[in-house]
């Protein structure tokens, strides 16, 4: 019995439909309604059980909610696929990019005004830099042997400076190479 | 577990040891590093319902066992690895063995050198006996998007799990965690006494978390990335994980240190050989981060999050509520930021030079596409195309400048939190303990990864050390664990809290249905373990 009222609140905690750290409005109501007596009746259970219970540790969420940007991403279906030269596959696709772009929108709720953007956590450090001379090498050979097409000691490309077919045919393409 | 008590376990038992105890076991003559490195064959072998390892080095790892054998029989083993048998995740180079970051565009591939952290352990006479199963491209939190198969956790396979669990074992098993499962179910289920895995977002963290293994993601640049195929530069982290923090901090000491080949390492603090014996945990000042209490974290970790926090105070450490106000937003700005390392990365998978290339060859560009297409699974192509999205010069402002802002705001945070006393943060690992498999995949990678992210993400964004470490099992016999936080290049520290922590915590050792001494310490250990229940 205590498992399945565990599990039924911990279930609660989380919003019923894709959360991606964001909470929309109704959904955060359903969770603390719907969790809120549930969750201060099996606290009070296990205070009197634990009388170590240490009070340092919040007992309830505490993150705010923010509103979904209903923000529809411009149609760069093709300029991607041709920027990245990867495929979207489907309209599933698709939708996951919008998806991800409207989780990304939260980045506008902070002001960051002033702040410097950081490259990289080692910016305070002084690199090593080891002196320019050549200490290994000579493996044309081993690599090239990873290659699938090679002749001599050149890689075998096939001809450059052809744009990429138009989507109708890449789709086509790219369905004839199933795996 | 002390070496007298080693001393009297019947063989089976051997797998279960730490590696400071097995390491005496060698010098000692009781078993020999070819008997110990045929044992964990054996059990990779018994435990292949796993799925947790892609290539098994059997051959390799006999000779490499025997030559282990001649230097200790002379008495002139190499260190404290010496015969000790490990694993690798599969996106490590391994010199002359497949390494395929489970994915087809490097089915095939064989590495003509290896990572300088694969090499360091072999160096000192480790064993490696095979290559552990992962997301693809160490993309995930579940590793369950490889293209061998999802990795289950150990924890599935126990009596205790299965007594509890209502449905056939076949649809009821837990995830093992992600992105390097297979790493944390080969240590938690005894095949190795040791696994390297990569921490990007938490890959290193969560599976440990989940499979109830201790997991070291030290300061970014102490370990040398060259060779682990990278996914986010300024982030990856080779991470470490064993069954003991002891263990881990043995590894770290051989590992850390400025390698040539990464221009991003940096010098390692002077480390003593090993962790302090006496260590007054008074001393310490522990912060209790107020935002890591996100929606969704289950009762058992909270509660348990509570109890340690508590055993800390009791024991005389001052214990106190801190803030780093922008927890909340670091996953979005970890997505941003990850997207557009990931779209730059993954770029030199083109079929040129190596791994998969398609048969298309009607131009460059149309070979490079199908290439990708066929190589890449939906979750690698999905993160390339969201980076190159965000890093439009129409986007790049708004999204990858506004994200490295934020980044530095995240760092912000925790360099304030220690500046004003705190030694480490204590907080949990993951929301709860492992998801079922079946409920895990009703939602796609990209949320799971946003959601099961939230805790561990935001250290690498900082680049701290952080280490997990098991605390007890839920109500459904799975792994419990929480997550301890240093200051950058303060490992050895933060591995001596940690050390504290687990010898309070006595978190118990597995037991998988059917193993031949589980009978008769099942009763023993299931009458002993702390479960949340009692």
């Amino acid at each position: 019995m205590f498992c399945k009222c565990a599990a039924r609140a911990s279930r609660a905690l989380r919003p019923a439909h894709p959360r991606c750290g964001v909470l929309t409005l109704p959904a955060l109501s359903n969770t603390v309604s719907g969790s809120g007596t549930f969750w201060s009746r099996w606290t009070c259970k296990r205070e009197s059980s634990n009388s170590a219970w240490n009070s340092k540790v919040p007992q309830a969420p505490t993150w705010e909610p923010i509103a979904e940007n209903q923000l529809p991403p411009p149609d760069l279906v093709d300029k991607l696929e041709r920027l990245a030269l990867v495929d979207f596959g489907s309209k599933e696709g698709v939708d996951c990019l919008e998806k991800a772009i409207r989780f990304a929108d939260q980045l506008h709720v902070i002001n960051t005004d002033g702040v410097e953007p950081t490259d990289s956590v080692l910016e305070d450090r002084e690199l090593y830099l080891r002196d320019d001379m050549v200490t290994e090498g000579e493996c044309a050979e081993e690599l090239l042997q990873l290659a699938k097409h090679t002749v001599e000691e050149y890689f075998v490309a096939p001809p450059g400076n052809i744009p990429l077919p138009k989507r109708e045919e890449r789709s086509a393409m790219l369905k004839h190479s199933e795996f | 577990m002390s070496a007298s008590s080693a001393a009297f376990r019947p063989a089976a038992a051997m797998l279960g040891l730490s590696i400071r105890e097995v390491s005496q076991a060698l010098r000692d003559g009781r078993v020999s590093a070819t008997e110990l490195c045929r044992k964990c064959i054996d059990q990779i072998q018994r435990t292949h319902y796993l799925n947790a390892f892609i290539t098994i080095t059997g051959e390799t790892a006999m000779e490499q066992a025997q030559s282990a054998d001649n230097r200790i029989r002379t008495g002139k083993p190499l260190g404290p690895l010496d015969g000790i048998p490990f694993s690798v995740k599969d996106n490590f180079c391994t010199e002359n063995i497949e390494t395929t970051c489970a994915s087809n565009m490097l089915k095939g591939y064989v590495p003509p050198f290896s990572a300088t952290v694969v090499q360091k352990l072999l160096d000192q006479g480790a064993v490696l006996v095979g290559k552990t199963n992962l997301d693809e491209f160490a993309m995930g939190a579940g590793s369950t998007d490889g293209v061998f198969g999802p990795v289950r956790n150990p924890w599935s396979y126990t009596t205790l799990y299965r007594e509890q669990s209502t449905e056939d074992l076949d649809s009821d098993w837990a995830i093992a965690g992600g992105s390097s499962g297979g790493s944390a179910a080969a240590v938690a289920s005894l095949s190795s006494f040791l696994a390297l895995g990569s921490d990007t977002g938490g890959s290193t963290r969560n599976p440990g978390s989940l499979c109830g293994v201790v997991a070291l993601k030290p300061t970014y640049g102490l370990l040398s990335r060259h060779g682990l195929i990278p996914l986010v530069n300024s982030m990856d982290v080779p991470g470490i994980m064993t069954r003991s923090v002891h263990d881990a901090a043995t590894v770290l000491r051989i590992l850390q240190g400025p390698d040539e080949r990464d221009s991003t390492t940096v010098q390692a603090p002077s480390t003593p050989p090993s962790l302090p014996e006496h260590f007054d945990i008074r001393d310490i000042c522990v912060g209790i981060p107020k935002e890591y209490h996100a929606p969704g974290l289950s009762t058992d970790t909270l509660a348990q999050w509570s109890r340690v926090a508590a055993m800390f105070e009791q024991a005389g450490a001052r214990v106190q509520e801190v803030s780093l106000p922008h927890t909340q937003h670091s996953i979005v700005c970890y997505h941003v930021l990850c997207c557009c390392e990931v779209a730059s990365n993954m770029a030199r998978f083109d079929g040129l030079e190596y791994g998969h290339r398609s048969t298309v060859d009607s131009s460059t560009d149309a070979m490079y596409t199908t290439t990708r297409h066929e190589g890449f699974n939906n979750v690698v192509r999905r993160r390339i195309l969201s980076g190159n999205y965000f890093l439009l010069k129409s986007n790049y402002e708004r999204y990858f400048v506004k994200a490295q802002q934020m980044r530095r705001l995240i760092a912000e945070d925790f360099k304030n939190v220690f500046r004003s006393g705190i030694d480490v943060l204590l907080t949990p690992t993951t929301l709860s303990d492992a998801a079922r498999y079946s409920d895990f995949i009703q939602e796609d990678n990209r949320t799971r990864s946003a959601q099961e992210d939230v805790f561990t993400q935001p250290v690498n964004m900082a680049g701290l050390p952080a280490v997990t470490v098991p605390t007890a099992l839920s109500r459904r016999g799975l792994p419990i664990s929480l997550q301890l936080i240093g200051q950058t290049l303060q490992d050895w520290k933060l591995l001596t809290v940690a050390h504290w922590m687990e010898q309070q915590v006595n978190f118990p050792l597995i037991h998988l249905h059917g193993d031949s001494n589980e009978r008769k310490l099942d009763r023993s250990v299931r009458e002993r373990t702390p479960t949340i229940g009692s």
